[in-house]
């Protein structure tokens, strides 16, 4: 960018673009209107490059209650309850300043949360970075886990899930994801469908308004990170928690006094998303006086108002009747309150400062008429050769036992405790089961429900197949809160890819949305809302195309939710589900054979449907003792973590003639490890049998010892040291 | 008094409370009543015992603790402390509470300089408080602790005194009951995770009991606690 190009080029705005502003105004926008066209039709704001592959989605079904296009979705969970969930990418800010970038990242997800009216029960964190033998990564992994907890941990909501993955694709760009469940009377939520009136009052409450985060959305999450990412740093907002537990309860408390016609969180693109927002939903217009918003700092421009990104502030809109009762309870919370105008007839966004008039645009052309892009794709040239030289076949000289501990002990697979108890788990006092699970379980109180949540991405699956990486991301998630008994009822998804100007990062796009929509409509989960996120790349680097999928499910009673852990000596172990040779992809193959290659493992969605169905109804009988499901590393892995979390051993025979290696560490697709206790085994066979799935009897637990037959065996407390040091080992340096 | 009297136990919501609506429902699961106290005001609605609960009240930007001490309730809270009242101060209830100069010594980041969020052992020190009334020294408690300044230091001299005159609560432990820096979580001086006054009255604690009441989410090293506060408030009505 130079300081010699034209003024709609310098913000991000295309000469296309700026065609279309004209026509919308019929004349030239000023420079105060052009900042809001600039962050309002950004990438991050607009979905310009995406709305075209997402309409492909499956958005319906019984259970939703809100699906995309709002702040976040919301499904029924029964007794008159919504669950409200969003996941959402601040991968960009943590690139630059990791602590404020992902602490403003779950600020930013609580805050559409609560502006759907729903009080926060539960936060997520999928993370990627690249690998901790270098510094920099280190230091973003350490500042990002610091971050979330930072900010997490000061609200009052509890962090009960995510997952951490390291690959060399994330170095320059770590992906920092973020995920917020809320619960809400299912007839109190804040939905556009609220009648708002003309007359009514624009309310913004919270924190002032300052510098920071001037553009932010178009500034770095439209664009790739070049040199010189550090001088961005003033781009990246700074997070005050306070405010924001502060903001949550009085929110709430004015939605649950009925005292609000809507609630909108200031997020990307500040004011001017929020207003127009606000307007073009009502059908209406706006008048805005930027001289009445509470500025932190004097001498503040106007389009600096308008396009501020400071953290921790909302907007209500209020009948002028209730104003008096809205600035008293947010007084009581000690949060100033200012009103910045009023929704007005006809559907002009006009906006004064200093007495003057400064802008004056169509609302609806701001959100709803930005530009749409079908941009070329191309499916990159080198994909084939990768998946030809596939590594399931490939001689192996390691012993068995060497590669079992590589793979446990790799960062990918090793526990995440150093992590996750650096997160507040346990505030609001209903994690029934707390992070290190495959689901984790938040009670909904005053009931015996509890949501299964779980977020999955398979990042090495999508750099080789991103419509088999979509797929089994959301195979995954749902096999995961199947596990814990719960049934999956719908997710929300965060779309982390490379530049979409480039038609092979497209086609990894386009690719990737099928997959997902294939998956989503076997397994009857439709898609509840999202992010996309582009640019995930720095110089010739790019990001594996990464969709992450947050599943959310209901189980009706929590008490029979099934474990992972193994719970005692003499329990029969199952395997549900088959192992094929199927290494193309896996854990094993990059960690012991240094290959990211290979076909990943096929994917059956109707016979992946057949094991939830199974897993759900077995729960429902309390006929399992533990149920654990295989991801990376394979089954060897499973049952290793099975034995750690329960502190009890084992000893197994893999079925069939495969080679040891693959038996061990193949990823194929829909299979779970569960135990059961061994008079109720023939119950479960059946199950198994009329469910249409197929079952082995792989062995027993018991006993210190970790039995692979013909293999090798160890102990649990060796295995279990070599799972829980790994990561602390690494950052030690 | 009457024989079917609750007590009645009040819990302080300071802007930034977390912990204050867990703190009223173990109140309640342990057959007491809870009584929500808000920090701007000045009265304690009759309450036979007080909490002050976990969270980041006005947000800790000085030091834990060290602003909601001068809360126009915390007046009450010192006047119905010295009149004998029973008062809990759990993880930043402690932190206020060594602030406010309640009980000796402070609590500072913790040894590793990480947040830390893990269930724990404690040894049951002395029955010399409103948590441990109940409870007989030696006995071990599992319970939750949740905090990025939880570790407890005080002068020789103040550290002394504590020791000689048997003001540790509670104590980290391993779950057999061993004393060692392996299960101190935050490198506290001399492992001491709860903390009383010379009266006996004002108890402070990082671990969080109100956490631990409930079977469905965890173990219940709580209940003794929360159930030994219950009735040791009730014994001073009676007395009363």
């Amino acid at each position: 960018m130079s300081a010699s190009e034209p003024l709609h080029r310098q913000l991000g705005l295309t000469d296309d673009e700026l065609r279309s502003i004209r026509w919308a105004l019929g004349r030239d926008p000023n420079r105060d209107e052009l900042a809001m066209y600039a962050v309002m039709w950004s990438e991050h704001c607009s979905y310009k490059s995406s709305k075209v592959h997402l309409r492909g989605l499956p958005t319906e079904g019984r259970s939703v209650l809100v699906g995309p296009g709002q702040d976040a979705g919301a499904v029924d969970v029964g007794d008159g309850i919504a669950a409200v969930f969003k996941l959402e990418s601040h991968s960009h800010p943590s690139a630059v300043e990791p602590y404020q970038g992902a602490a403003t990242g779950v600020g930013g997800i609580v805050r559409d949360v609560i502006s759907m009216g729903a009080r926060p029960i539960a936060l997520l964190d999928p993370l990627r970075f690249g690998p901790l033998d270098q510094e920099r990564n280190r230091w973003l992994f350490e500042g990002v886990v610091a971050g979330i907890g930072g900010y997490g941990n000061c609200i009052g909501v509890p962090t009960v899930g995510g997952e951490v993955q390291f690959a060399p694709a994330h170095t320059a760009n770590p992906t920092v994801n973020v995920m917020c469940v809320g619960l809400a009377p299912a007839e109190r939520l804040v939905t556009s469908d609220r009648e708002v009136h003309e007359g009514s009052l624009l309310v913004l409450f919270g924190s002032a308004t300052g510098r920071d985060g001037i553009g932010g959305v178009s500034v770095l999450a439209s664009a790739a990170l070049q040199d010189g990412a550090e001088e961005r740093r003033p781009s990246v907002q700074i997070g005050d928690p306070f405010a924001e537990k502060l903001l949550i309860e009085a929110s709430l408390e004015l939605v649950e006094l009925g005292l609000l016609e809507g609630l909108q969180d200031l997020g990307g693109a500040g004011i001017t998303c929020a207003v127009s927002e606000s307007a073009s939903r009502a059908g209406l217009g706006a008048e805005l006086d930027l001289g009445a918003v509470p500025l932190r700092e004097p001498g503040l421009e106007a389009f600096e108002i308008l396009t501020s990104e400071s953290q921790e502030r909302m907007l209500a809109i209020v009948h002028p009747d209730r104003l008096g009762d809205v600035v008293a309870v947010c007084e009581r919370w000690g949060l100033s309150t200012a009103v910045i105008g009023r929704l007005v007839r006809g559907g002009a966004l006009r906006a004064s400062f200093g007495g003057g008039a400064i802008a004056d645009v169509p609302a609806r052309s701001l959100v709803d008429e930005g530009p749409v892009y079908t941009r070329p794709m191309a499916a990159p040239v080198d994909v084939e050769d990768a998946i030809a030289d596939d590594p399931t076949f490939a001689a192996v000289t390691t012993p068995p036992d060497e590669a079992f501990l590589a793979v446990l002990g790799s960062p990918n697979v090793a526990s995440k405790r150093w992590v996750w108890e650096q997160y507040d788990s346990i505030v609001q006092g209903g994690t029934v089961m707390p992070p290190g699970a495959d689901a984790a379980l938040v009670r909904i109180d005053g009931t015996l429900k509890a949501l299964a949540l779980s977020t999955d991405g398979k990042g090495r699956f999508g750099a080789l197949d991103p419509y088999l990486g979509a797929a089994h991301a959301v195979a995954e998630a749902a096999r995961n809160v199947a596990c814990t008994g719960a049934t999956p009822l719908a997710i929300t998804n965060c779309l982390n890819f490379g530049n979409p100007e480039l038609p092979e990062v497209m086609w990894q796009f386009a690719q990737s949305v099928r997959g997902i929509a294939d998956a989503c409509r076997t397994f009857e989960t439709p898609v509840t809302g999202g992010n996309v996120s582009f640019y995930n790349e720095s110089g010739s680097s790019a990001i594996w195309p990464t969709p992450v999928i947050g599943m959310l499910g209901l189980i009706e009673d929590h008490r029979l939710a099934v474990r992972g852990a193994f719970t005692g000596n003499g329990s029969w172990i199952y395997l549900l589900g088959e192992t094929f040779a199927e290494l193309g992809g896996s854990e094993f193959a990059e960690v012991v054979l240094g290959s990211v290659a290979g076909r990943p493992p096929a994917l059956d969605l109707e016979r992946e449907r057949r094991l939830h169905r199974l897993l759900i109804g077995v729960a429902r009988t309390d006929l399992l003792e533990s149920a654990h499901d295989c991801s990376e590393g394979g089954i060897s892995i499973t049952l290793a973590e099975s034995a750690i979390a329960g502190g009890v051993g084992f000893a197994v025979a893999l079925p069939g003639d495969l080679p040891g290696h693959v038996g061990l560490f193949s990823e194929s697709a829909s299979r779970v490890v569960v135990s059961v206790a061994p008079e109720r085994a023939t119950e479960l066979e059946d199950a198994a049998a009329e469910a249409g799935v197929s079952f082995t009897r792989l062995g027993e637990t018991g006993g210190p010892g970790v039995v692979f037959d013909g293999l090798f065996e160890t102990t649990v407390a060796e295995i279990a040291a070599v799972y829980e040091e790994a990561i602390p080992k690494l950052l030690a340096g | 008094m009457t024989e079917d009297r609750r007590p009645r136990i009040g819990v302080v919501t300071f802007p930034g409370s977390l912990d204050d609506r867990d703190a009223l429902r173990a109140v309640r699961v342990m057959g007491g009543v809870g009584v929500g106290l808000w920090h701007a005001d000045r009265d304690l609605r009759g309450v036979d015992a007080v909490i002050l609960p976990g969270g980041f009240s006005y947000g800790d930007y000085l030091r834990s603790g060290a602003i909601a001490r001068f809360a126009p309730i915390m007046n009450e809270v010192r006047g119905f402390a010295e009149a004998g009242g029973a008062v809990v101060g759990i993880c930043n209830g402690f932190q206020i509470l060594c602030e406010a100069g309640l009980l000796p010594g402070a609590l500072i980041r913790n040894r590793q300089l990480r947040f830390v969020c893990r269930w724990v052992d404690v040894r049951v020190e002395t029955s010399v408080s409103p948590l441990s009334a109940d409870l007989v020294a030696g006995e071990i408690l599992r319970v939750p602790v949740k905090h990025g300044e939880g570790q407890f230091v005080a002068s020789a001299g103040d550290l002394d005194r504590i020791e000689h005159d048997g003001l540790v609560v509670f104590r980290y432990c391993s779950p057999e009951g061993a004393t060692d820096e392996a299960h101190n979580p935050n490198g506290a001086s001399n492992g001491i995770a709860g903390l009383r006054n010379e009266a006996g009255n004002v108890v402070g604690l990082m671990p969080h009991p109100e956490h631990a009441v409930d079977p469905d989410v965890g173990a219940t090293g709580g209940q003794p606690m929360f159930a030994s506060l219950l009735s040791s408030s009730l014994a001073r009505v009676s007395a009363a």
